[in-house]
């Protein structure tokens, strides 16, 4: 801090005290060379992802005579809806005609479950292994991180064993186990790593305040983890909903989920390519993790405001 | 015979192979404010955590109000406990602060909200309680985390250096505040702290610790006037003890050719001989007139001063060694004065030379 004293006597002295050279807030030319290389690459970057989508938009838009006339640039001529409401409600997919609707609705009912389980049962295990230091806790994890670099593709078969013992091959209740055991490891090691950053001292207070294994964790740490939920609620959102590997293998044509789908869709063989019904089908299909971000993004700026109040 | 209100028997702990706490003993009459005082690192934290439950110890037992509290939950040994880091719950208004060990203990509304009033009103702090911590400043931070402990009606508070995050006033008004709080409630207290100054005017005993072992145990008094040894001098006192080097005759204690007589000193076990330390409190050293009172005296060579408003800290040098005392800081010192001081070896402690302790 400047010393205020000399700087009153300094104004009492005289009214305005003549100062030679640089004085104030530096200038910051707009267009100096640094800027401009800033922003170019910015924006060479930006066109780089934007145009992709752009095309992506443009030909869903336009019917198959226009888009056969070959400007994949070009904005449509005679804007149609009807792509979009093709690939929703009436894309073949092998026997069903119904759509990209089913396969949306069967990742709903995986992805809601899925993410509320594995986050649950998650933010409980890091819980645990952060402030509860049972026995064995330290060779619990490690085992835990160790299954985190397994390979996928090591594990698929013997799950479809596994499945199918206990019932539960091609049902959606059997993808939604697997999710989340899959996505335990990376979740657990988020929580965990959290709450160990809180203050050890109010987990003490806690106890000596009489309270339990649950209540120190639903009246204590969850008020304070806000962040941290909607983190592995991204996570766990987006990785779920993208997931076509576990999809594919572990359920059927009825119980597809939308990125399986939309594969089924866009790769038929039978009759002509329709590229905007297409185009209409992948922005459907990416859409649910787009505003994911766009939403939660908003709300984990906030929730990171809210949980950075010292206690 | 006054019942003890805490009691430690063979407590030990260990961290892996890392040895924190070794056959540890302590007795706490009720109602004994002791003041846990020590270095960083000398296991303090680590003592009062196995009190209050929240460490599971590596052997021994804990004794609180007669009952044997080893193996007992923190919520259920009648203690409350104070963190430094005030650690209260941010979610949570300081009414919900003050009422969740209640709460949890399944009090009745009533009754809840009758602690709660109590313990505003005691710590002043009912225009508060609908407040967030975060809306809060340190000091009334730290006396809600007092009122905490305060409510459950505990018979032992633990207090874990409450007043190392304040600044040095705000920690002066806290420290009277606590003193009266004891007065008043006249609970057992166990604070813990590295500030001399708190441990000597609020205990009733200080308990000197180092290395995870209690050095001494004494009255503020007691530690002050006769430490145990030469660890315990250097560390209570400010500014530090001097400590002259030199050898135990007949004559008295000689060093660096000068002889300071030893009589009227109390020894402890017998006139020690041998190689030894006198250590001499610079407040006890007496310069001026004052210094011909004295058992020894000797002219010095001001090297440097250091003034403090009330009092004036000279430096300079004793039997060839660095010596520093006090003078009353209205006295104009300059370096390259030369002045008489005094002191009396009998006011001083001596210590062994090789096992530092009190001789
Ligand atoms: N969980 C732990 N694992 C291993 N060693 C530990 C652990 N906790 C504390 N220690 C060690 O135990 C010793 C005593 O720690 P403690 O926290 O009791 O010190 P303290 O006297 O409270 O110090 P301070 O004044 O800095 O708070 C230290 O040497 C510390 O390194
Ligand atoms: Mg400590």
């Amino acid at each position: 801090m400047a010393n205020p004293a000399t700087i009153s006597t300094a104004v009492a002295g005289a009214d305005t005290l003549p100062l030679d050279g640089p004085q104030g807030p530096r200038p910051r030319p707009r267009l100096s060379r640094r800027n401009i290389f800033i922003y170019g690459t910015m924006l060479v970057v930006a066109v780089y992802y934007l145009l992709p989508l752009y095309v992506m938009i443009v030909t869903s838009l336009k019917g198959m005579p226009e888009i056969r006339l070959g400007n994949i640039f070009s904005p449509p001529m005679e804007i149609t809806f009807e792509p979009w409401v093709k690939a929703w409600a009436e894309a073949c997919t092998g026997l069903n005609c119904d759509g990209l609707s089913r396969g949306f609705w069967n990742s709903v009912k995986i992805t809601v479950p899925s993410v509320f389980l594995s986050i649950a049962v998650a933010s409980v295990n890091g819980y645990a292994l952060s402030n509860w230091k049972f026995k064995g806790a330290d060779i619990f994890f490690t085992i835990l991180i160790f299954g985190a670099f397994i390979p996928y593709q090591v594990m698929l078969y013997p799950i479809v064993i596994i499945l199918r013992e206990i019932g539960l091959y091609g049902s959606l209740g059997g993808l939604v186990i697997v999710h989340v055991i899959f996505g335990m490891p990376i979740v657990t090691l988020l929580f965990r790593n959290y709450f160990a950053s809180l203050p050890e001292e109010l987990f003490k207070a806690a106890r000596v305040d009489g309270a339990g294994f649950w209540q120190i964790y639903f009246q204590i740490m969850l008020p304070m983890s806000l962040p941290i939920f909607v983190v592995a609620m991204i996570i766990q959102v987006t990785g779920i909903w993208n997931d076509f590997l576990f999809g594919v293998v572990y359920t059927k044509p009825d119980t597809y989920p939308m990125t399986v789908q939309l594969n089924n869709i866009v790769n038929s063989v039978q009759g002509v390519k329709e590229y905007n019904v297409n185009m209409a089908a992948t922005i459907l299909t990416g859409l649910v993790p787009l505003v994911i971000y766009f939403v939660s993004g908003k709300l984990f700026v906030r929730g990171i405001a809210a949980g950075a109040v010292k206690g | 015979m006054a019942a003890n209100s805490v009691e430690i028997k063979n407590l030990d702990l260990s961290f892996g192979a890392v040895n924190v706490l070794q056959n540890l003993n302590l007795q706490i009459p009720e109602g004994e404010f002791l003041v846990l005082l020590g270095a960083s690192g000398c296991g303090k934290s680590t003592l009062l955590n196995c009190i209050a439950g929240l460490l599971d110890v590596s052997g021994g037992q804990i004794w609180i109000k007669d009952h044997n509290v080893t193996w007992a939950e923190p919520s259920k040994r009648g203690i409350g406990m104070v963190f430094q880091s005030y650690a209260l719950y941010p979610q949570m208004s300081v009414k919900g602060n003050l009422s969740f060990g209640l709460r949890n203990a399944g009090f009745r509304k009533a009754e809840i909200e009758e602690r709660v009033a109590r313990a505003a009103g005691i710590l002043q702090i009912e225009p508060l309680l609908s407040r967030k911590p975060a809306a809060l400043s340190g000091g009334q931070r730290q006396r809600v985390a007092i009122g905490r402990a305060l409510v459950r009606d505990v018979d032992v508070f633990l207090f874990d250096e409450p007043l190392s995050n304040l600044d040095a006033k705000l920690r002066a008004d806290l420290r009277v505040e606590i003193k009266r709080l004891h007065q008043r409630l006249k609970n057992t207290m166990i604070y813990v702290t590295h500030d001399q100054i708190e441990a000597m005017t609020l205990a009733d005993r200080i308990a000197i610790m180092r290395g995870g072992a209690i050095q001494q145990l004494g009255s503020p008094d007691e530690i002050y006037n006769r430490p145990v040894n030469k660890y315990v001098a250097e560390f209570i006192g400010s500014p530090v003890m001097n400590f002259l080097e030199g050898e135990l005759t007949g004559a008295g204690f000689v060093s660096g050719g000068e002889t300071i007589p030893t009589e009227g000193y109390t020894w402890a076990d017998g006139a020690g001989t041998g190689p030894a330390w006198l250590g001499i409190r610079p407040e006890h050293v007496a310069s001026g007139a004052d210094a011909a009172k004295k058992t020894y005296t000797t002219e010095i060579a001001v090297e440097l001063v250091e003034p403090m408003g009330s009092d004036t800290l000279v430096w300079c040098q004793v039997a060839g060694q660095p010596f520093h005392f006090n003078m009353d800081g209205q006295e104009k010192v300059a370096p390259g004065d030369r002045l008489t001081i005094g002191f009396d070896a009998a006011r001083g402690s001596m210590f062994d030379k090789d096992s530092e302790a009190r001789l």
